[in-house]
């Protein structure tokens, strides 16, 4: 039997209008720790789907080799009888059920085809002294904070006699010292032979815990790395992520940039049901008229969380700070205030918070003006639909006509329609959360040039984006969001990604 | 098995583009309604389903339900339900009752005067508003499932009805009180009197009937005028005029028969109002635009700017005042308030919203819709009444009827 446990060859998944995975080849040791990096959208988690059989064999090209032979995964349970077991960045467990419950969920322990309780509750706390969780097996999920939750996660995977364990942003939503425990046992369950696929975006950890790291960006495999030696640093991972070509992706612009229209001061929010624990914490940021300004972050950093609770503290508790629009402090208190306001805020997530999908275009569009279309006290529907007409060309939406519903456009033309919503409500300042998020390149670039038209009709727009070379290609100038706090600023004339991805990365203490 | 597929498809998709700007799902129940109609005309014993007594008949029975289906598809839109409206209308029917008929007899009501009757109604509705204020509290700034405060509404209102009643019933209603449910306009035919009509031939009825075709022909005209001014998408001209010269018919129809009997219910003039108003709210105003977006998207609504609570609030306030209308119609109707007047109506309610093409996940439905759907029901157990139908079948068959309407909508909405 060869060394390596798995050999992924030539990968290739498209889905429409996308190639997410380009003729990837991935090779895995017996007994490594292999991590995978790549920026947010690089493929990185298709990857793994295609690996643990989320897309059956047959919905992509090229071949996977697991112990040596040929495997055809049609969904999860055939990965998991082999021995290959995905945990994923948001934990699939029941809060109300207790931590033996968890552990052997869909995979009880029967005996004259009841669940054997007794012998379910011995199998839980050998597996969970295994992985070194202090906790009886009958504490409810709810009660155990996320790095124990991430901990029950591994229990899991062992009882289902895992071979091949991966493990997407295992230490995103954790604290240091529930991080240090966690990459301790990666390592201890290593000496066990336990092979283990990591993805993670905290570079210093890959870099201490990695054997081999491959690099992904844009759908292929830029390179792997071996680790051993401490030879390869973060900047050098840093280097093989951001490193592409550049050129025509952006369309080009110069800013008039004139005073400053939106200014934060001492933003601190807390979690909504944790309130102790601070998600943003103690933010200054500006923006000027004629300007975009880019919130770079890797997820979990706390991006959205500070455009929403600024957005009339729709997220968090014990908000605290002060907004000022024009110089004069703005009341955000609720959602209608902050509009009215004017400020806009337009979703990461378009089709939970976005969009009413089963509505038409024209009713979107006027859904956060509506006032704006009334004629005696009733709504003009005839108005709404030539403003929306106007939208549908200006902004190039397409669809047959405004009447056409929102659901069944592409991902490019709802993202006009939420642009349009929020162009309509005459803002200030744009926040646009993730705009070119599931969108193909061409109307990439449409969203682009409506964002520096924005700009130049003198509003002041905030980016968020988890891409880097986005921000750096339309912003002028790019905070660096990280652990809730502002770590870095930079200039257009100082973009550079290394500089970033180094801000962007820089934790508590460090 | 592909180019049948691609063949297949364009073709659907031909016949699609040639539909659009035609609402399958409302003219499809609309034609249903036709076609029930006709099925009875044929199949009852002396085509009793469409004498002009029994028309009148269908109106007058039918009336309270509709008005509980309007409220009701407004709260179903937003994407919550109301269980308790059956309760409401009954507690309703004995608040009025207590306020114009005999305050003096019920032990507590003393201080109380017989009011006027139409004061009385008015401080009746506003009674069952003050109930919905109750109820919007719980479902809106509270956050209880509507389902969970209107079953205990259900139970609530159902109890207060028994005790205004006091175990008895009160009636008789004045005779104006009594017309909202059982009256009708010009019932004497003084107008065709003057105009020397036949003596069963009512003659305001005729005026009326007119006046409402005349009515839907220039409002449906200059819609679409409208709509084609603006470039909005319009449905082929054929069918416009088959669906209008249907409704003509079924309006003229109607029309007569009322005149062949005693003329137009002033429920039925009641019933007009308040789907032209209602239809309004719910297309023209912020509030009913509202109504949609939160049953749309409740999260989408929120970020906004929509004052979802508010919203909820309202919609709750608004059930609770037409729940009272219609238990006013009921007491007026049977001259009595009674303990067990409005029992199961809200199954009748909400049966109706969703055979009128209301989805269960909320955001879609329409007033009209729905008030055909309580046609629809209202019809079919008249006819299957006249058939001598046993009770047994008419629910069997009410219960397939939903069933299979709403199974319809989700078949069609999964072709999509």
């Amino acid at each position: 039997m060869s060394n390596n446990i798995l050999e992924m060859r030539s990968i290739t998944k498209v889905f429409p209008g996308v190639r997410a995975l380009d003729d990837v080849s991935l090779t895995v040791e017996r007994g490594h720790i292999h991590a995978i990096c790549g920026e947010n959208g690089a493929g990185k988690s298709t990857l793994m789907k295609v690996l643990s059989g989320v897309y059956a064999h047959g919905t992509y090209e090229g071949d996977i080799f697991y112990e040596g032979e040929v495997v055809a995964f049609k969904n999860l349970r055939d990965s998991e009888a082999k021995g290959i077991v995905i945990i994923h960045q948001e934990l699939a467990l029941s809060p109300y059920l207790s931590i033996a419950e968890n552990i052997f969920l869909n995979n009880e322990i029967k005996r004259f085809g009841l669940i054997d309780w007794n012998k379910t509750g011995q199998e839980a706390q050998k597996l969970i002294a295994r992985v070194g969780l202090r906790e009886s097996p009958d504490t409810k999920i709810k009660e155990i904070g996320v790095g124990k939750q991430q901990l029950v996660e591994i229990a899991k995977a062992l009882s289902k006699r895992v071979k091949l364990l991966i493990l997407d942003e295992p230490t995103a939503a954790l604290n240091d010292e529930d991080s240090a425990h966690l990459l301790d046992l990666l390592r201890h369950l290593k000496g066990q032979g336990i092979t283990c696929i990591i993805i993670s975006h905290k570079l210093n950890e890959i870099a201490s815990i990695a054997d081999k790291t491959t690099i992904i960006r844009d759908g292929k495999v830029i390179e792997t790395l071996d680790m051993a030696g401490g030879k390869v640093d973060q900047e050098r991972i840093i280097k093989g992520m951001v490193g592409r070509e550049m050129e025509n992706r952006y369309p080009q612009h110069t800013a008039t940039i004139g005073e400053e229209i939106f200014r934060v001061e001492n933003w601190t929010a807390h979690h909504p049901e944790e309130t102790s624990r601070v998600v943003v914490d103690n933010v200054n940021i500006n923006v000027h008229r004629g300007e975009i300004v880019g919130l770079a972050g890797i997820m979990g950093a706390g991006r959205t969380e500070l455009a929403r609770s600024i957005f009339g503290h729709s997220w968090g508790s014990k908000i605290s700070g002060k907004v000022f629009i024009n110089g004069k402090e703005a009341k955000v208190s609720t959602i209608r205030d902050a509009i009215d306001s004017g400020i806009a805020y337009a979703t990461e997530d378009r089709k939970r918070y976005g969009l009413n999908l089963i509505d038409d275009i024209k009713r979107n569009i006027s859904m956060a003006s509506l006032k704006e279309f009334l004629k005696r006290g009733l709504v003009d529907d005839n108005r709404e639909f030539v403003v929306a007409s106007e939208y549908r060309e200006s902004m190039n939406i397409k669809a047959p006509s405004v009447n056409s519903v929102v659901g069944k456009l592409s991902g490019g033309n709802q993202q006009k329609v939420v642009l349009s919503q929020w162009i309509n409500t005459k803002p200030e300042i744009l926040i646009l959360d993730e705009p070119t998020r599931g969108i193909d390149v061409g109307a990439k670039y449409e969203i682009y040039t409506i964002i520096q038209n924005l700009a130049d009709s003198g509003k002041g727009v905030i980016v968020i984006s988890s891409e880097l070379p986005e921000l750096l290609g339309i912003c002028d100038r790019v905070y660096a969001i990280s652990e809730g706090r502002i770590t870095g600023e930079v200039e257009k004339k100082d973009f550079k990604p290394e500089l970033l991805m180094k801000y962007m990365t820089t934790e508590k203490g460090h | 098995m592909s180019m049948q597929n691609t063949k297949k498809e364009s073709f659907m998709d031909n016949l699609r583009s040639r539909l659009e700007g035609v609402n399958l799902r409302q003219n499809g129940i609309f034609l249903a309604l036709i076609g029930l109609i006709i099925f009875f005309a044929a199949t009852t014993p002396g085509a009793a389903s469409i004498t002009p007594d029994n028309v009148s008949n269908l109106v007058m029975q039918n009336g309270y339900i509709l008005v509980l289906a309007i409220g009701m598809v407004m709260v179903i839109i937003a994407g919550h339900i109301d269980l308790s409206v059956g309760s409401i209308a009954a507690f309703i029917g004995a608040v009025a009752g207590v306020f114009v008929v005999r305050p003096l007899e019920q032990d507590g009501w003393e201080w109380l005067p017989a009011l006027p009757w139409f004061v009385g109604i008015i401080a009746a509705i506003l009674v069952g508003a003050l109930v919905g204020v109750w109820q919007g509290f719980w479902v809106a700034y509270v956050g209880i499932p509507a389902f969970i405060v209107t079953l205990a509404g259900m139970l609530i209102f159902r109890g207060l009805a028994l005790m205004t009643l006091q175990n008895s019933n009160i009636g008789p209603f004045p005779d104006e009180f009594r017309a909202i449910g059982n009256g009708f306009f010009d019932k004497e035919n003084t107008l065709g009197a003057s105009l020397g009509f036949p003596v069963d031939l009512n003659a305001a009825a005729l005026v009326l009937t007119a006046v409402g075709i005349l009515a839907l022909w220039w409002r449906e005209i200059t819609t679409r005028r409208g709509r084609a001014k603006y470039g909005q998408a319009i449905e082929p001209w054929v069918w416009f005029l088959v669906k209008n010269t249907m409704l003509t018919l079924m309006i003229g129809g109607v029309g007569f028969q009322l005149a062949r009997a005693n003329g137009i219910p002033y429920l039925l003039i009641l019933m007009i109002f308040l789907i032209v108003i209602y239809s309004l709210i719910m297309n023209k105003t912020t509030f009913g635009r509202h109504i949609y977006a939160i049953g749309g998207n409740l999260n989408a609504a929120m970020l906004s700017g929509i004052n979802v609570r508010r919203v909820n609030f309202w919609l709750f306030v608004n059930m609770g005042a037409l729940a009272a209308l219609s238990g006013i119609l009921i007491a007026a109707r049977m001259n009595s308030a009674v303990p067990k007047a409005g029992d199961g109506f809200e199954l009748d309610a909400i049966s109706s919203v969703f055979i009128g093409g209301a989805a269960v996940q909320g955001g879609v439905g329409t007033v009209t819709g729905s008030m055909i759907g309580g046609m629809i029901q209202g019809v079919l157990g008249n006819g299957m009444n006249l058939n001598s139908v046993g009770i047994d079948s008419q629910m069997f068959i009410k219960g397939l009827v939903l069933l299979f309407a709403v199974a319809f909508d989700v078949w069609s909405k999964r072709r999509k």
